[in-house]
């Protein structure tokens, strides 16, 4: 048996100078990086006013917060926090449906294959853009002026900002119709709301159903959160009792919306299934 | 014009038609089935959700005319005519923001970490036993399903006000997004590096290593990335619990009806995230080619 063979390695080098000798500026990038993010993480933890005293206090009393938590129990406001449950439900519901009524014209607008003149589309895309950047949190207060305390302010909140997230997924959904289709439509003499209508919803609502599926689930988790500022449902329960060291309460809410959030998850992925077909799922 | 379509004879016509009548009604049968259950829905939720048309419709004045209010400045111009007044707290605003940024990063940072260092027990492929895979699964799912500022209202109270809170919130919810995603991206990965590795005699640790973290790491910049520019948005409303950043600000103003505050901060934010969202775009793009930009 031979022993591991001698390696040229003048050879290999003059053979392959782009693996060998690497420009120092590509050799020191990814190191030069990595001390950039680091320096950027100390700077934050000192200007965060983060030290290991502060750290170990908080982690002591999170530990004894945790272990008042245990066994989770409602006391006697199980009514109150089932009821608070259906509303944080109903809000996630009504408000997805709203915005999807309300996103699916506007996304035309946006859509290349409809409006190919850049000077329409632009303004309502940057208009999307800007209710997309603006919290649901922040909405919820908004609509809260407006409507005032209450589940409704929520359900407003919620189809507010999810319009502008349909409004540019729907939008691209279309643009990445298929267009043959249209040229069909338009070959055969239809008008342009005979080619939206017959060729490009067909396209387009397998696809818009399965992202309002998908967003009613993930407004579940979002509709327990607007409460926090008065907006109803299950999260104003859950700031009240957090707020009053109530913990067994508090554990036993955050049961209620894990559980609820995966039932919506189990039956919308259900629902997905059946609509879109095991194809495009997976 | 002539038109020349070929009519079939009326039997076969008929045997057709029947077909093709039967096909679509059982599908029109269905989906006005769906349409009923789900109009159900809608007016269940409805009652749930104490809408009130007649509230909308008396109030909905005043969410237009919320915005005539808050593009007016104390003496009734419009804000745009005097910049300097309505952005009188730029100075403030400026470095509540860069608060923000910094708790994002942060938070974006840490739970990276505790991502990376989790997934690889989380994948299907990589996990070395499958009670450790159940137990860090269950562990990701719970850090992922309770929002972040549950998490921070917690904290909050253990931690004491203040950004401290918001950083641990928002690494928290991070670690259980980001170690999902993750540990998706090494699900998808190539196992033949991994028995070219192990044929060589390596530990669990080097086939990691030097098999499956070349392929899988630009895919991990390019979430942490995208989670950064979510936890933006989420660190912007950290304040409202008190757990630092501009949702303080913003909040106050909202409260105490400063309404030329209230739009001067919102145009902050926005053009904040919109910064962020086209810079985080441009760097994955340049990091990672075209393929990945889809």
């Amino acid at each position: 048996m031979t022993g591991p063979q001698e390696i040229d390695t003048a050879a290999l080098r003059a053979r392959y100078p782009d693996v060998f000798d690497r420009p120092a500026s590509a050799r020191l990038a990814m190191p030069a990086m990595i001390v950039a993010a680091f320096a950027i993480l100390v700077y934050g933890l000192v200007d965060l006013d983060f030290s290991p005293s502060r750290l170990f206090a908080g982690l002591s009393q999170l530990g004894w917060i945790s272990l008042m938590m245990i066994p989770p129990d409602p006391g006697s406001s199980l009514p109150i926090y089932l009821k608070a449950l259906g509303e944080t439900l109903s809000i996630a519901l009504l408000g997805t449906t709203l915005a999807a009524v309300f996103a699916l014209p506007v996304s035309l607008l946006a859509a290349r294959n409809i409006v190919p003149s850049n000077i329409l589309r632009f303004p309502v895309r940057r208009f999307l853009d800007s209710i997309r950047g603006v919290d649901t949190l922040i909405w919820a207060l908004v609509w809260i002026n407006v409507v005032g305390l209450g589940p409704f302010a929520g359900v407003l909140a919620i189809a507010v900002s999810d319009f502008g997230a349909f409004g540019k997924l729907f939008s691209e959904a279309i643009e990445g119709a298929d267009q043959k289709q249209v040229e069909g439509i338009r070959a055969s003499g239809g008008s342009a709301l005979h080619e939206i209508r017959f060729g490009l919803l067909p396209q387009v609502l397998p696809v818009i159903a399965g992202q309002v599926l998908y967003f009613i689930e993930s407004n579940t988790r979002s509709a327990t959160i607007i409460g926090i500022v008065g907006a109803g449902g299950i999260g104003l329960q859950l700031a009240e009792q957090i707020r009053v060291l109530e913990w067994q309460k508090v554990s036993f809410l955050i049961l209620m919306i894990l559980v609820a959030v995966a039932a919506i998850d189990f039956v919308s992925g259900k629902l997905r299934f059946a609509i879109i077909g095991r194809r495009a799922v997976a | 014009m002539t038109v020349a379509v070929s009519i079939l004879p009326e039997q076969q016509l008929a045997v057709l038609n029947a077909a093709y009548r039967q096909a679509v009604a059982r599908r029109r049968w269905r989906l006005l089935f769906g349409a009923v259950v789900f109009a159900a829905a809608l007016l269940l939720a409805a009652v749930g959700a104490e809408v009130n048309l007649r509230t909308l419709f008396t109030h909905f004045g005043n969410f237009v005319s919320y915005f005539d209010r808050i593009l007016a400045l104390d003496n009734g111009q419009r804000v745009w005519t005097d910049a300097g007044e309505w952005l009188w707290g730029w100075r403030k605003w400026l470095k509540m923001l860069g608060e923000t940024l910094l708790i994002s990063y942060v938070g974006t940072l840490i739970g990276a970490t505790f991502a990376f260092c989790l997934n690889f027990f989380a994948a299907e492929n990589t996990s070395p036993a499958p009670w450790l895979r159940f137990v860090v699964r269950r562990l990701l799912e719970f850090a992922r399903t309770v929002p972040g500022i549950v998490f921070a209202l917690i904290f909050v109270i253990a931690f004491g006000l203040g950004p401290m809170a918001g950083v641990l919130a928002i690494a928290i919810h991070s670690t259980g997004a980001l170690g999902k995603q993750f540990s998706e991206i090494v699900e998808n990965a190539d196992m033949k590096p991994v028995e070219g590795v192990r044929s060589t005699g390596a530990s669990w640790l080097s086939c990691m290593r030097f098999a499956i973290l070349p392929q899988v790491t630009a895919g991990y910049a390019s979430y942490a990335l995208l989670r950064f520019e979510i936890n933006v948005r989420e660190a912007s409303v950290m304040g409202f619990v008190g757990a630092g950043g501009i949702g303080q600000e913003l909040v106050v103003a909202i409260r105490k009806f400063y309404y030329s505050d209230v739009s001067a901060i919102l145009l902050t934010i926005i053009v904040t995230v919109f910064i962020i969202d086209i810079s985080t775009g441009w760097l994955r793009g340049r990091l990672f080619g075209k393929e990945t930009r889809t």
